[in-house]
């Protein structure tokens, strides 16, 4: 039987993080709350610069991850464990925080404005921008309505209610196939739906699920609805080689096609490239003065949480660089 | 065969040390045991083996109907937890905290005991207030990273005030409940039989929906 814990036993570090104020300027203000976010905070905090970090919650992406098996130091590590150990490194300084609040907008002057979602607004001389990816969603018809109703985004969390039912996939890169592999275990049929004309995903996942024989996998098409009243029914398929539209019935449908990033309250601010991902250079700084950027939500190739944190740090050390010369000043 | 290895009772151990007082778990099975509920007999058994700061109560729920209803319990697998005074604190699991769920049995264990996390005060106060009966029932899997916060979530609120009951509802042991309540995606809350949720919540957005009901 298997027992994944999610606090990992690590001697009681006193926690020194106060509450973030409004009216105070900070030096350093970190926008988020995963490996970047929290190796910046820990970077900054080091070097004695006035730090606050804003956040909805703690270990951004790889909390949603079961297993590490990439991370230096450690051979293999649960997702949850590692973004614990993050926050109790961050935990021992004195830290201000915002928690649970998400910001909204940024302005950029000499002394930067940040406005989040609970209506309060902080100061600080730069920011760091570290907000990630989320989950990208379909946008058809029918998949708002029935969340919860068969139209799914975790496919270990929810794999276990659709036994011996017919699901669909959608996406062909490497968390659709591992979402299809799940899901064959347990699922009666197993249908994939790729947009493109071969998968994405790497070779070791594709090997486990040709293990498989409860699936099919439909290339080169997409989804154009889903339909269901209160529950999912079916599903309506777009051909795309011979443009035909078509319905088949099924009681689930897995979206998993991959991640946008969080960069919806900088535009205008900082430039984005055509992924909307924030355009930093080899020091992580953006095109606006004193604003910094780190991780997945930048445009640095390779979405790995080793390199989040070493973008992170190294966004740590622009910006403290930042602060030493405008003071001087 | 032990269903905790060695490295699994070394890390729990170390956790329960942090409880602060005596609690008492409540165990609700029958004379023929059902599949599911000799495992999670065994489960805490060696669970509580762990530590001296737990007693466990094995309750017969057909042989003993009259305990099963004093405690409220109307089905098994059940688990109820109670304070050193056997306060009816309302933090119940059913079926077994196994997988992930193991977080949000041990964030009971150490809350009934007094090793609380703290809670902002407003956020106390609100959860004192809420003055109706509240029952939250939180659908999980034992696959879901993401639901034992929402369990625990409903756990601090019947801690905090006994007009609230809250039970995790392990979804593959109590399949037609979960047909009953349409659970296709976990943690599903529901409130009363009235609210739902998909997904977990923070705690000010589930008083917020009580306190409109």
């Amino acid at each position: 039987m298997n027992f994944n814990f999610q606090f990992p036993v690590i001697e009681q570090i006193e926690k020194r993080t106060k509450a973030i104020e409004e009216n105070t300027i900070y030096d350093v203000i970190i926008i988020g709350g995963g490996p970047s976010a929290l190796t910046a905070a820990v970077y900054c905090l080091r070097k004695g610069v006035k730090t606050a970090l804003i956040t909805k919650e703690f270990g951004g992406q790889i909390t949603e991850t079961a297993t590490i098996e990439n991370y230096m130091g450690y051979k293999y590590i649960e997702g949850n464990t590692l973004a614990q150990k993050f926050k109790e490194q961050v935990e021992q300084f004195e830290l201000s925080l915002a928690y649970n609040t998400v910001v909204e907008k940024v302005i950029n002057d000499k002394i930067k404005k940040i406005y989040c979602s609970d209506g309060k607004v902080y100061l600080s001389r730069s920011i760091i921008i570290s907000t990630g990816k989320r989950w990208k969603t379909l946008n058809v018809v029918g998949e708002k309505e029935l969340v919860g109703k068969g139209v799914a985004y975790c496919a270990i969390c929810d794999a276990p209610l659709f036994k011996d039912k017919t699901v669909l996939v959608v996406g062909g890169g490497n968390s659709a196939v591992e979402a299809a592999i799940d899901l064959c275990k347990i699922a009666k049929k197993v249908i994939l739906v790729q947009n493109l004309e071969k998968y994405t995903a790497d070779k070791i996942l594709l090997d486990k699920l040709n293990e498989f024989n409860n699936f099919e996998t439909l290339f080169s098409h997409t989804v154009s609805k889903i339909n269901g009243k209160n529950f999912v029914e079916s599903v309506e398929l777009h051909d795309l080689k011979n443009d035909r539209i078509f319905n088949i019935e099924v009681q689930g449908v897995f979206i998993e096609i991959g991640l946008i990033p969080n960069s919806e309250a900088f535009e205008g601010v900082v430039a984005l490239n055509q992924y909307k991902e924030i355009i930093v250079d080899c020091a992580c700084k953006t095109s606006a003065e004193g604003i910094f950027a780190a991780g997945d939500v930048t445009s640095v190739p390779y979405k790995q949480i080793i390199i989040a944190a070493g973008e992170g740090a190294k966004a740590a050390l622009s910006a403290c660089e930042y602060i030493l010369s405008n003071k001087k000043e | 065969m032990a269903l905790f290895d060695e490295k699994t009772k070394e890390q729990l151990r170390q956790v329960l040390s942090q409880m602060i007082n005596p609690i008492n778990i409540h165990f609700w099975t029958q004379e023929i045991e059902c599949p599911t509920c000799q495992m999670n007999r065994q489960f805490l058994d060696e669970f509580v083996s762990l530590t001296d700061k737990i007693k466990l109560f094995v309750h017969d729920f057909v042989n003993e109907k009259d305990v099963a209803e004093k405690y409220g319990i109307d089905k098994i697998p059940a688990i109820l937890i109670t304070d050193e005074k056997e306060s009816i604190l309302g933090i119940r699991f059913f079926g077994i905290p196994a997988g992930y769920e193991i977080n949000s049995f041990i964030s009971a264990c150490l809350e009934v005991s007094g090793a609380k996390q703290k809670i902002e005060d407003d956020i106390e106060k609100r959860i004192k207030n809420i003055n109706k009966k509240i029952h939250i029932q939180v659908f999980v899997t034992l696959t879901c990273p993401y639901c034992p916060s929402a369990v625990a979530t409903a756990h601090k609120l019947a801690m905090e005030n006994p007009n609230v009951i809250s039970d995790m509802i392990e979804s593959s042991t109590f399949t037609p409940l979960a047909i009953k309540y349409n659970v296709s995606s976990v943690p599903k809350i529901v409130i009363n039989d009235k609210l739902e949720f998909v997904g977990a919540q923070p705690i000010n957005i589930l008083l917020e929906n009580i306190e409109k009901l």
